[in-house]
């Protein structure tokens, strides 16, 4: 008799455990896949209940939605749990789902001279507290920076020491020092930026007048002080038996007159191909130039005329009026030209959209997609310019 | 990041992602299937990879392009057709605070047949999946994004998370239906190359999981190690102790004059 009433107990326990479990369990013929990191669950069986559209669809895609949501909530609560100031947090594993990135990759960059030395050194970083005590003031201070806990050049009283001159004002020996260093760090920076970027460093040697300078660096000095203009030593004027300063720069290499007999024929030959094809060459870069270069110019006619328009309706002006620029010289002075739209396509057209915002609104992008074409072609294969 | 651009669907896009999202209203933009460089202008500008373009005309009708960029060039896009549109205004009920990150489930198989299915899977995940994060609050969990892909619509349906009791740990789940509501049919795709994609997907060496050296893993899940050892002496290897196969004092003496008479024939 006790028997049978454990194994009743037993049993209603039983019938209990999976009357709760019942609640929260759902039957699928396939598992879902899960990616806990995302939030994500994919169900894979196809939803046949909802073939059928009609007024009940709606009652369906929900039961769908509630018993997916359930199997996802169920795989979060297993998930390791921290308790974070009286609210319980799950620990989210790493988001599996691939998904394109949105800039590219950043390029290594090369170690600093410190990173170099720490490397080889086998220096590691020491983990620093963030603030430090500081006697003068009785209070907590950051290690650097505004306030900082130990600023010597916020004294208030310097003793002078003994070797030092008694004319020499200490307060500010120790501003100048600051200020050394802090533009010696300048340049150790600068100079760690442009190794990353492979610049030429400009080099600040000998060039600084110390008085022991030999006649060779003196020169050298000179010469690089007459560069140092805004128009590269151009206009610069020259002492009466001064010589005219040596161009330097790229040299160009000839070749020899006589020597590589076989070069010469193939070279000749490929020319005189090239007269007698019936076909024409295209040189793509010159083709891209001159493509860019026309677009440049209408652009410029248009805007010419844009502002035009506006000036007229302010104050009459003629047709012909603002005519004074006339068409823009070839060539020549347009090394420094505005980009043009789709030329390096960046950033669209920034001079457009910021002129255009309030006044003419419509079209923000004059819209040559058919020639969008050929300047990519021509872009990849190297359109540099030419003059 | 998203941008959305022109009026007419503006409300439930942006509402979704309220803190994450600019929204820009302006008509005339041209069209995104034929030219993206004003779209890549607004991203350039904005510093978003995603974004979200609405259009309205006779040819089609209620449109919206969902797509991303990478390094500022379109990467993919999708447009699809809106059929039935609810949104989070018509349904009156309390909403869950802007900014959750939402869960996402994707049911029906068409999900993963066809390339195109299998883009727009990724492409609403990256949309609206939110900032990866590494804890979450579990009483925080409210929101519930819900595609269905069935006879060639997929159903969008966002609905509020209601915990109830169960007996046992995990709670029993009820859903509100709360947000905006769509039904979405597919239109035209412009999917970026297979080489543009694999270069999108580049991890650097940093993130990409560390290999372990001498671990393998098997088709049913075993996992196999090796362990690589020096060499041994193999005569001085401890062995267990059979008493019955222990050598007798008059078999060990034969054997040693044998090795002697050997010894003695080689020299």
């Amino acid at each position: 008799m006790e028997g049978q009433s454990v194994e009743e107990l037993l049993a209603k326990a039983e019938r209990d455990e999976a009357e709760k479990l019942q609640r929260i369990t759902v039957h699928k013929e396939l598992e879902l896949e899960f990616d806990l990191g995302n939030l994500l669950a994919s169900d894979r069986n196809p939803p046949t209940g909802l073939r059928h559209a009609g007024p009940t669809q709606e009652a369906e895609l929900r039961a769908l939605a509630r018993d997916n949501t359930q199997l996802l909530i169920n795989q979060l609560w297993q998930l390791p749990t921290d308790r974070v100031e009286e609210a319980l947090v799950a620990r989210l594993p790493e988001p599996t789902t691939r998904l394109p990135r949105e800039k590219p990759v950043p390029r290594p960059r090369p170690l600093t001279r410190w990173q170099q030395f720490a490397r080889l050194k086998g220096i590691r970083p020491k983990k620093k507290t963030n603030l430090v005590w500081d006697e003068g003031s009785g209070q907590w201070r950051r290690r650097w920076g505004y306030q900082r806990a130990r600023d010597d050049t916020k004294e208030w009283l310097i003793e002078v020491p003994g070797n030092a001159d008694p004319m020499e004002d200490q307060f500010a020996k120790r501003i100048q020092a600051k200020k050394e260093r802090v533009a010696k760090n300048e340049l150790n920076r600068l100079r760690n930026l442009a190794r990353a970027h492979k610049r030429q460093l400009p080099s600040a040697a000998g060039l600084h007048p110390t008085g022991h300078q030999s006649k060779e660096e003196l020169g050298r000095a000179v010469q690089v002080a007459k560069v140092s203009t805004a128009s590269v030593g151009r206009f610069q004027e020259r002492l009466p038996k001064e010589k005219a300063p040596r161009v330097s720069g790229k040299k160009r290499k000839f070749q020899p007159l006589f020597g590589d007999f076989a070069a010469e024929k193939k070279s000749q030959l490929e020319m005189l191909r090239i007269m007698n094809s019936k076909k024409p060459q295209l040189d793509v870069t010159r083709a891209t130039n001159k493509q860019m270069r026309e677009e440049d110019q209408e652009e410029a006619a248009k805007r010419r005329k844009m502002s035009q328009k506006g000036k007229r309706k302010g104050g009459r002006q003629g047709p012909g009026g603002k005519r004074k620029g006339g068409p823009p010289s070839q060539g020549g002075t347009r090394k420094g030209g505005p980009p043009s739209q789709g030329g390096t396509r960046k950033g669209g057209p920034p001079s457009q959209g910021g002129k255009r915002k309030g006044g003419l609104g419509g079209k923000m992008n004059s819209g040559r997609p058919g020639l969008s074409g050929k300047r990519k072609g021509g872009q990849h294969q190297g359109g540099k310019r030419r003059k | 990041m998203c941008f959305v651009l022109k009026a007419i669907n503006y409300v439930l896009q942006y509402a979704l992602k309220k803190p994450y999202g600019v929204l820009y209203k302006k008509k005339n933009i041209t069209r995104p299937f034929e030219d993206q460089t004003s779209l890549e202008f607004f991203s350039k500008k904005s510093d978003c990879s995603l974004f979200m373009f609405g259009s309205h005309n006779k040819k089609r009708p209620n449109n919206l392009v969902i797509g991303r960029m990478y390094d500022y060039h379109v990467l993919d896009m999708i447009e699809v057709g809106i059929e039935k549109f609810v949104s989070l205004k018509d349904i009156k009920n309390s909403k869950c605070p802007e900014g959750t990150k939402p869960m996402l489930i994707f049911a029906g198989d068409d999900f993963d047949v066809t390339e195109d299915y299998r883009r727009l899977k990724n492409l609403l995940i990256d949309f609206f999946r939110g900032p990866t994060v590494s804890n979450v609050r579990l009483a925080g969990l409210e929101y519930v994004l819900h595609f269905t892909a069935l006879n060639g619509k997929i159903y969008f349906r966002s609905y509020k998370l209601l915990l109830k009791k169960s007996g046992c740990r995990t709670p029993r789940i009820e859903l509100e239906e709360m947000g905006p509501s769509m039904d979405l049919v597919l239109r035209r795709t412009h999917l970026a190359s297979d080489d543009l994609y694999k270069l999108s997907m580049k991890m650097p060496k940093a993130l990409k999981p560390k290999k372990k050296k001498n671990v393998s893993h098997d088709t049913f899940g075993t996992t196999y190690g090796r362990i690589h050892m020096q060499k041994q002496d193999l005569s001085k290897l401890q062995t267990r102790k059979m008493k019955g196969l222990k050598k007798r004092p008059a078999e060990r003496k034969a054997e040693d004059q044998e090795k002697k008479s050997k010894r003695i024939k080689k020299d």
